[in-house]
C-alpha cells in the first residue's frame, strides 16, 4: 500500500506524513493540503480514516481549517513540527545509533570522526 | 443513531448443526465492515439473515431499525451481491436494466463506467461470460445502486488481481463521494485491509473479534532476537506462538508496546513486526497453538 508500514495506525501514518510534508517543506504554510477524499484515493485506504489522521493534526494546530474551502497548514506549522522532532531526535536515533556502535566496538571519539567525515555532514550529496 | 445493522442474540440452527451462535453485532451507519473468517464460520448465513433471506433459530435482527424479512421498505435501501451469483438468462444490459428498476438511488451513468471499467460486453448474454466477468457484473450491480447498505460476500469469484484492484478502487471512490455503509466478507484479507474501518471475525458460528481497524493493527508483535533475550523481553505477555532456531526465536506476542518497550526491544538488538490482519485472524482462529522446535 503505497509505502505505508504494518503495525503502526493507518491514521496515524497519514498524519506523519503530511507533517513530514510540512516538514521538508513540500506543503508551505498557508498552501492547501489534499482532502480525506484525495488521500483515500491516493493511499488507498477508507475516507474516514483518512480524515481521521487529518483531524490529529488539526488538534495540534498544524492544519486549519477554512470553512468551505478546505485544510491549510497553518502559520508556524514547521517550526512547532521541527521542535517536537528535536526533543524526539536523541531517542529516535541517536540511541539506536549508539547501541550499535557499542555493539560493534566504536567508542564516541571514532563516532565523532565518522560524522565528521560523512559526506551528508559537509553537505554533500544526500541522494 | 439508530445502527444500520443490529443482531442481538441470534442464533441460526440446520437440525443438529449450529450455523450461527449467539451473534450481538452493531453496525453504525456509513462504516465499511470487514467479515472475516474460515469457510463455515457462518459469513453467509449471517448476510442471509440480515437481508431478510432466512430467519433467525432465535435473537432478533433490525436493519434500519426495523426487521428486514418481507419488509420492502428496508430490502430496497439495500443490496446483496453474493458469490457466484446466479442470473435469468439475459443480455448484460439487460440484468442491468432489470436491477435499476428495484433500486431507488441507482445510478445509469456510474453503471456504464463501470462496465467499461471491467471491459464487460455489454450485449454478451451472461451465461456466456467468463466467471470473472459474471463476478464483475455483481459488483457494477452492487456499487451503481448506491443502496444504504451494499452487502459483498466474496464478491470476486475469478477476478484478476488488475480488476480487484479496479474494484476497490471505485469502491473507495463510492463511499467517500455517496457514504453508505458496506459489509464486506473475504478471504483476501490483507488485500482490503486497509479499506476497512471495523472488522468483524467469525469462526464456528461465534464471534471472536469484533473491534475497529485502527485498534487491529500492532495488536500483536512477532519479537525475534537471540533466544533468551527474547524470552527476557516478553517475559508476563501471553505467548501465541513460538518458534525456534538454532539459539534464535520468533515469538509471537499481544501488545501494545509503548515507546519505552520499543526502546528497550531495540536495544536488546530484537527486532519487533507487527503480525497483518491476516496473520491476525490465524491466531484468532486458533489453529497455531503448538509450539514448533527445530533446532
Amino acid at each position: 500500500m503505497s509505502g505505508l508500514a504494518e503495525g503502526t495506525p493507518l491514521f496515524v501514518q497519514i498524519a506523519e506524513q503530511i507533517a513530514d510534508d510540512v516538514v521538508d517543506g513540500v506543503l508551505a504554510e498557508g498552501a492547501r493540503v489534499p482532502s480525506t477524499n484525495e488521500l483515500a484515493a491516493f493511499y488507498r485506504i477508507n475516507p474516514a480514516t483518512a480524515a481521521k489522521g487529518i483531524n490529529v493534526l488539526v488538534e495540534d494546530a498544524v492544519l486549519e481549517k477554512r470553512r468551505g474551502i478546505g485544510m491549510f497548514v497553518a502559520d508556524g506549522a514547521r517550526e512547532q513540527l521541527r521542535a517536537i522532532r528535536r526533543k524526539k531526535f536523541a531517542e529516535q536515533y541517536l540511541d539506536p545509533m549508539l547501541a550499535e556502535a557499542r555493539r560493534l566496538g566504536i567508542d564516541s571519539d571514532t563516532l565523532v570522526t565518522l560524522i565528521r567525515g560523512s559526506s551528508f555532514h559537509n553537505g554533500g550529496d544526500t541522494a | 443513531m439508530i445502527p444500520t445493522i443490529a443482531a442481538t442474540a441470534l442464533g441460526r440452527r440446520y437440525r443438529d448443526q449450529v450455523a450461527l451462535d449467539n451473534i450481538s453485532l452493531a453496525l453504525e451507519p456509513g462504516t465499511v465492515t470487514g467479515l472475516l473468517g474460515r469457510n463455515g464460520a457462518g459469513k453467509t448465513t449471517l448476510m442471509r439473515i440480515i437481508t431478510g433471506q432466512e430467519f433467525p433459530t432465535t435473537g432478533d435482527i433490525r436493519v434500519f431499525g426495523e426487521k428486514p424479512a418481507e419488509n420492502d421498505a428496508v430490502l430496497r435501501r439495500m443490496i446483496f451481491v453474493r458469490e457466484e451469483q446466479s442470473y435469468p438468462d439475459l443480455r448484460v444490459e439487460a440484468a442491468i436494466r432489470v436491477a435499476s428498476w428495484f433500486y431507488p438511488n441507482w445510478d445509469d451513468q456510474l453503471a456504464t463506467q463501470l462496465l467499461a471499467d471491467f471491459s464487460i460486453p455489454r450485449r454478451r448474454r451472461i451465461k456466456k461470460l467468463s466467471r470473472g466477468m459474471r463476478s464483475a457484473v455483481g459488483i457494477v450491480i452492487g456499487l451503481a445502486a448506491r443502496a444504504e447498505l451494499t452487502l459483498f460476500d466474496e464478491p470476486y469469484a475469478g477476478l484478476d488481481p488488475v480488476a480487484r484492484q479496479v474494484f476497490y478502487d471505485r469502491l473507495l471512490g463510492e463511499i467517500a463521494e455517496f457514504p453508505r455503509t458496506v459489509l464486506l466478507s473475504t478471504h483476501l484479507v490483507d488485500e482490503v485491509a486497509d479499506l476497512l474501518e471495523h472488522i468483524v471475525m467469525l469462526d464456528q458460528g461465534r464471534v471472536v473479534l469484533d473491534a475497529p481497524a485502527d485498534d487491529i493493527r500492532g495488536k500483536a508483535v512477532t519479537v525475534k532476537g537471540q533466544a533468551s533475550v527474547v524470552d527476557e523481553f516478553v517475559a508476563g505477555r501471553a505467548v501465541w506462538h513460538r518458534q525456534r532456531l538454532g539459539g534464535r526465536a520468533a515469538v509471537t506476542v499481544p501488545g501494545p508496546f509503548d515507546d519505552l518497550a520499543q526502546a528497550r526491544a531495540r536495544a536488546m538488538h530484537l527486532s519487533l513486526e507487527p503480525l497483518s490482519l491476516q496473520q491476525l485472524l490465524v491466531h484468532a482462529s486458533g489453529i497455531s497453538e503448538q509450539e514448533k522446535v527445530s533446532a
